[in-house]
C-alpha cells in the first residue's frame, strides 16, 4: 500500500561540477531554487532544505578504543561530496522523483533520493 | 470513547465521555451548518476551529451549555461574519465590488434550525475533504481538521511533520476545496460510487496510520485509529445498505481488537501466531464479526468485505493452530479475482503454506520474483524467510530475514526481522 513517506534528497557534486556553472548562472540557479523551495513549502511537502558548507569546513569524528579522534574533511579521494540536503514528505516515490527533477541542480548533477525509515509497523 | 452516546440525531451531551469527544462529534455538524448557508469552505472551517478552541477554554464538564451545538454554531458564525467582513473590507480597498450583497450568514435562521442526521453531514463533508483532486496526505489532514475537529498541531504531531508544514498542507487544501465550486451537496449518482471509493480509501489509510504505529510511543497516533473508526461508523450510519462500507468498518474493528496483543512490553512486534489471544478485545470481536457476517450477504462483494472476512476467521480461532486456513485460502483466492495485486498473492502464499505445508507456499512465491513491484520488496524476503524457517532450512531463512531487514523502511519491522534472524543464528 502506497502511503506518504519522508525522503532525503542529497545533491552531490565536486569543484568541477560547481565550477561548470558561471557566477551569473549561479545567481539564476539560486533564484530558481528559492522559488522551488517556496512552492514545496506552500504545498506542505518540504520539511527542510539546507545547503552544506564547503568541504574544507568538514570534520570527521571517530572513537577508537575510547579515544576521540577528529580529522579534517571527507576522504580526499571522494569523487563527489555532499552539496545540500532536503527532507520532503510526499505521497509516493513518483512524486519524490518529480520533485527532484524540478530542482535546478538536477540539470548539472545527480540528486540522490533515499526513503527515510518510519515508525510504522507492518500489519501482524 | 463511548459510541453508545451517538444517536442518529447527534450526541447526547450528558453521556459524552469528555468535552473533547463531544466537540469532535459536533465539529462536522457545526461546519455543515455554516456550509449549508453557502459560506466559503476555508473561512467556515477556520471559524469552526476557533469556536472549538473557545469551547475548550470556556466549557465546564459539570456545567455544559444547554445546547452545545447551538453554542458552537453561534460562536462560529460570529467569527465567520467578522472574517468575511474584514475580507470584504480589504477587497473593497482594491476593487469596487458593488455586486456583493450582505453575507447571507447574517440573515441566517436560528443556530440549530437544521435537524438532519449527523451521519449525513459527516458523509457530505468527507466527500468534500476527500476530493479526488487532493493528494492523499492532504485528504487525510483536511479530514482530521474539518471532520474530526483536530487542531493543526495535533495533526502535525500525528504525522511527524512540523506544524508549519501541516498548516501549509491544510490551508492549501482548504483553498482548493473553496475554489473547486459549490459545495455542500453529495456527488451526483453517476460519480457517487467512485467518490465513495476515494473516501473509503482515505479512511482505510487513516486507520492504518494509527494502527501500524507503536502503541504507547505516541498516543496521538492511536487517536487516528479511533477517529477512523468513528468516521467509518458515521458513513455506515449514512449508508447502512452498502456492504463495502460495512466491510471496512468491520475490518477496522476486528484489526483494532488485536491492538493490545500486537506489541510486547518493550514495544517490539508480536506476530499473529504468537499473540496472547486473551488480550484481544472480545466485545469488539463480537461486534466486528456480526458486522461482517451481515455485510457478506450484500452484493457485489468488494475487497474490504473479503479482508474483513479473513480478519474474522483469524480472530475466531481459539488458537493459532486451530485457524481455518483452507477457508482463508479460499477468501484470498476470491480477493485475487476481484482485486488482484502482488500483496494479495503474497498473503495467499502464506495461507497456502499453513494449509498445505511451507513448500507449497514457497512455490507460489516464485512468480513474484519476476514482478517488478515485488522483486525487491522487503515483504517478499520476509515471507520467504518465514516459510523457509517453517520448512526447516534455517540457513536460507537467516539470509532472507537479513535481506528483508535491510530492505524495509520501517524501523520497528527492521528490529523485528533482525530479531528473527538472531533467533535462528542462536539455534544453529
Amino acid at each position: 500500500m502506497e502511503h506518504s513517506m519522508k525522503y532525503l534528497m542529497a545533491i552531490y557534486g565536486n569543484d568541477d561540477v560547481w565550477n561548470s556553472q558561471p557566477p551569473e548562472a549561479w545567481q539564476q540557479i539560486i533564484k530558481e531554487t528559492d522559488a522551488h523551495n517556496a512552492s514545496l513549502f506552500a504545498s506542505g511537502e518540504l520539511l527542510g532544505a539546507y545547503g552544506v558548507a564547503d568541504q574544507t569546513a568538514a570534520k570527521k569524528v571517530r572513537v577508537v578504543e575510547g579515544t576521540r579522534t577528529v580529522t579534517d574533511g571527507p576522504y580526499i579521494e571522494a569523487k563527489e561530496y555532499l552539496g545540500s540536503i532536503y527532507v520532503v514528505d510526499c505521497d509516493s516515490l513518483d512524486r519524490a522523483l518529480e520533485i527532484a527533477a524540478e530542482m535546478p541542480s538536477a540539470r548539472f548533477t545527480d540528486i540522490e533520493i533515499r526513503p527515510l525509515l518510519h515508525e510504522g509497523k507492518p500489519d501482524v | 470513547v463511548s459510541f453508545a452516546t451517538v444517536t442518529d440525531r447527534g450526541v447526547d451531551p450528558l453521556h459524552a465521555s469528555s468535552i473533547e469527544d463531544l466537540l469532535r462529534e459536533l465539529a462536522p455538524q457545526v461546519l455543515a451548518s455554516l456550509l449549508r448557508r453557502g459560506s466559503p469552505f476555508d473561512a467556515a472551517e477556520d471559524a469552526v476551529q476557533e469556536a472549538l478552541v473557545a469551547a475548550t477554554r470556556q466549557w465546564d464538564r459539570a456545567d455544559l451549555p444547554r445546547n452545545p451545538k447551538g453554542w458552537l454554531v453561534t460562536v462560529a458564525r460570529r467569527r465567520l461574519t467578522d472574517e468575511l467582513r474584514s475580507r470584504r473590507a480589504s477587497r473593497r480597498r482594491e476593487i469596487d465590488d458593488a455586486q456583493r450583497g450582505p453575507a447571507d450568514v447574517q440573515l441566517a435562521p436560528a443556530a440549530d434550525a437544521d435537524a438532519r442526521p449527523a451521519g449525513d453531514d459527516t458523509l457530505t463533508l468527507l466527500f468534500l475533504c476527500c476530493h479526488p483532486s487532493l493528494s492523499q496526505s492532504s485528504q487525510l489532514a483536511l479530514t482530521l481538521r474539518a471532520v474530526c475537529g483536530l487542531s493543526t498541531g495535533e495533526i502535525a504531531r500525528a504525522f511527524f511533520v512540523p506544524e508549519s508544514t501541516m498548516g501549509q498542507r491544510i490551508s492549501r487544501a482548504k483553498q482548493h476545496i473553496r475554489d473547486s465550486g459549490p459545495q455542500f451537496v453529495l456527488p451526483d449518482a453517476d460519480e457517487f460510487d467512485a467518490r465513495l471509493q476515494v473516501v473509503l480509501h482515505a479512511l482505510y489509510l487513516l486507520f492504518n496510520e494509527g494502527y501500524t504505529t507503536s502503541a504507547g510511543t505516541d498516543l496521538v497516533r492511536a487517536d487516528l485509529t479511533v477517529e477512523a473508526i468513528r468516521l467509518a461508523r458515521a458513513v455506515h450510519r449514512a449508508l447502512p445498505d452498502d456492504g463495502e462500507v460495512q466491510g471496512l468498518l468491520a475490518l477496522m474493528i476486528l484489526n483494532d481488537a488485536r491492538r493490545a496483543a500486537r506489541t510486547s512490553d518493550d514495544g517490539s512486534l508480536v506476530p499473529l501466531a504468537e499473540q496472547d489471544r486473551g488480550l484481544w478485545d472480545s466485545s469488539a470481536i463480537e461486534e466486528g464479526v456480526a458486522l461482517i457476517t451481515d455485510a457478506l450477504t450484500r452484493r457485489p462483494l468488494g475487497p474490504y468485505q473479503l479482508q474483513a472476512a479473513i480478519a474474522a476467521v483469524h480472530v475466531e480461532a481459539p488458537s493459532s493452530d486451530e485457524t481455518d486456513w483452507p477457508q482463508i485460502v479460499g477468501l484470498y483466492e476470491l480477493l485475487m479475482r476481484i482485486a488482484p495485486n502482488p500483496m494479495v498473492t503474497l498473503n495467499h502464499a502464506v495461507a497456502v503454506a499453513f494449509a498445505r505445508g511451507p513448500r507449497a507456499g514457497l512455490a507460489l512465491l516464485a512468480p513474484l520474483d519476476d514482478d517488478p513491484r515485488m522483486a525487491t520488496h522487503h515483504r517478499l524476503a520476509a515471507v520467504r524467510g518465514h516459510l523457509l524457517e517453517l520448512a526447516g532450512d534455517a540457513a536460507a531463512a537467516y539470509e532472507q530475514y537479513r535481506l528483508a531487514a535491510r530492505r524495509t523502511t520501517s524501523r520497528p519491522e527492521r528490529h523485528y526481522l533482525e530479531a528473527r534472524a538472531a533467533r535462528l543464528k542462536a539455534q544453529a
